[in-house]
């Protein structure tokens, strides 16, 4: 649904996105991740027609968000990180303005607007003007606003900033609710919030993109390569000895009592290895476990967008 | 069309729900009804006058001529209290969806920016016409007290459009520079001005340079709509003038969508 390839931006002599490359299925929720200032809102800029890239190209639905920009915008809804409304104009006026700009047919226009202005619980406030509302309101009119087309690609830069936990947890079931008849993409610097309504994450650090992958496997990246720990009842030294000779074991650390921590070859699983030769020799294994559990997606994050994580990764 | 009356309504609309719309429409009749007031009494007074000329020789007195003593200084007047007032009215129409973010709505939905374009300057000229046709209960008292000619109002009305018109789309275009309110009025105030001032250097220079600078000015030309006439001489000037400054506004705005700077 979504082609990015190399896309690059320059702001005077400044990149601030280089090379970025993704792509986003049909119906898939993308996580674009990032801490602030990463080139998040320069892509989604970039995607939704509103700035050119400086090299790369972009492509929605099959069109080009260059030349073919018109064709792309009817597809798109875009919700920026500061909702473009109108404030002296009350909600439904305003969306009914949105609907008509963004070519919804005078017949539909009535019931789209009723249908995302339930979606996102604005029904009761859509009389006031929106310079009155909540920061959480005007954010879940800018929500409806880029929703009011049905269009098939949804932008979303930060979506939940300004919403109370009650109205982050709405509009997070309303976003999983939207995929598969809407490709979503959404950027955040808000963890969880990937982790709970995405399939996919673009991690983007500095204008590159650093990693992209499934969530699932994103957490489980380094899992090979952890350590074990080993509870052994048997004379130590022995013990010690005969687990360093164990095929795929790089060192053992140790012991804490008959405790062992055993660091294992990357990409080498030797807990077989280990379990038989404990048991050959006759000791007690009492326990053996892997030391590392799942990396958070948080833990990953962190590793890839400092400096100090970043050279360990 | 769809899209260009759309954009139209929406600035109408907004130029209502806001004080703007009241706070302009306001200043703009106390400023003319003071105006028209220092007509009236002038015309006045020379009526008098001329009543006690015809006493002092046993004539008949001289007519005065209501539209040319009265209602032709009105319709100037006017002419100049709209370059004061529309920038007041233009300065929002780009500047204000820059700084509240919803130039990215704008730029984002399938809209071409010439209906953007052009849905704003009808908008401004639309609410300028409903500040002239106000101005009509002046002229209108003209009419209770005395009896002048309906062709040359019309004809005056149609001019104050077409100089409105230009000062809008000047006012558009400074509008489209700027997300600065204030700029945007400073910038079109002044360059109002400037081109009213190039049509006073006629005075001072030689009889060819004094036709060109003349030529310029947007005054100058609602002269002859003033007294009746409509030229096409005049007519092109104005709609160039419009054309121009909407153009230019057009590739002002059209230019950010290349460079990615709204």
């Amino acid at each position: 649904m979504i082609q990015v390839q190399n896309l690059t931006r320059f702001y005077g002599r400044t990149p601030a996105i280089q090379d970025v490359s993704f792509e986003v299925e049909k119906g898939e929720i993308l996580g674009f991740l990032g801490p602030n200032a990463a080139g998040k809102t320069t892509t989604m800029r970039i995607l939704t027609c509103y700035m050119p890239a400086t090299s790369g190209s972009a492509k929605v639905a099959g069109f080009d968000v260059f030349n073919q920009s018109l064709e792309v915008r009817k597809r798109i809804g875009y919700l920026p990180e500061q909702p473009p409304v109108y404030m002296d104009m009350t909600v439904k006026s305003y969306l009914s303005f949105v609907a008509k700009i963004k070519g919804v047919d005078s017949r539909e226009r009535k019931n789209r607007i009723n249908d995302v202005m339930q979606k996102t619980a604005i029904t009761e406030v859509q009389d006031n003007v929106i310079r009155k509302l909540s920061k959480g309101y005007k954010q879940r009119v800018g929500l409806a606003q880029a929703m009011v087309h049905n269009p098939d690609v949804l932008v979303l830069d930060e979506p939940t900033v300004g919403l109370d936990p009650n109205q982050i947890i709405e509009v997070r079931q309303l976003i999983k609710n939207l995929a598969g008849n809407h490709t979503i993409i959404l950027s955040t610097h808000i963890l969880p919030e990937v982790e709970m309504t995405c399939q996919r994450a673009v991690i983007i650090h500095r204008g590159r993109v650093v990693a992209q992958d499934t969530i699932a496997n994103m957490t489980q990246h380094k899992r090979s390569l952890g350590r074990l720990v080993l509870q052994v009842d048997g004379p130590g030294a022995q013990v010690r000895d005969k687990l360093a000779s164990v095929h795929g074991v790089k060192k053992v650390h140790g012991g804490a009592g008959d405790r062992y921590e055993i660091e294992c070859e990357v990409g080498r699983d030797a807990r077989r290895e280990l379990a038989q030769a404990v048991v050959q020799n006759g000791w007690g294994l009492l326990e053996l476990r892997p030391k590392d559990k799942d990396f958070t997606l948080e833990e990953v994050f962190l590793n890839l967008t400092t400096e100090e994580g970043g050279a360990k990764a | 069309m769809r899209n260009f009356l759309a954009i139209l309504e929406r600035e109408l609309k907004s130029y209502f729900f806001s004080p703007v719309a009241y706070v302009v429409l306001g200043f703009f009749l106390v400023v003319t009804g003071l105006f028209f007031y220092n007509i009236v009494n002038w015309f006045d007074r020379m009526s008098m006058q001329s009543m006690m000329m015809a006493q002092q020789y046993r004539q008949m007195p001289q007519p005065i001529n209501v539209n040319m003593m009265a209602i032709r200084p009105l319709f100037h007047n006017i002419a100049i209290i709209g370059l004061f007032l529309v920038p007041g009215i233009t300065m929002r129409l780009f500047a204000e969806e820059k700084r509240q973010g919803t130039m990215e709505l704008l730029a984002t939905s399938p809209l071409s920016n010439w209906q953007i374009t052009l849905g704003k300057f009808t908008a401004a000229l639309v609410f300028y016409l409903i500040m002239l046709l106000a101005s009509g209960v002046f002229v209108g008292l003209l009419f209770l007290f005395g009896n002048p000619e309906v062709m040359p109002i019309l004809t005056g009305y149609l001019g104050l459009l077409l100089v409105g018109g230009c000062f809008i789309s000047l006012g558009l275009l400074f509008s489209a520079f700027t997300e600065n309110q204030i700029i945007a009025f400073v910038g079109a105030f002044a360059v109002n001005l400037a081109i009213l001032s190039l049509g006073w250097l006629a005075n001072f220079v030689g009889p060819n340079l004094a036709a060109f600078f003349s030529s310029l000015s947007p005054i100058e030309h609602f002269d002859d709509f003033a007294k009746g006439i409509i030229d096409t001489k005049h007519l092109i000037y104005y709609i160039s003038f419009m054309f121009g400054g909407i153009f230019l506004t057009y590739v002002t705005v059209e230019s950010g969508r290349w460079r990615g700077a709204r």
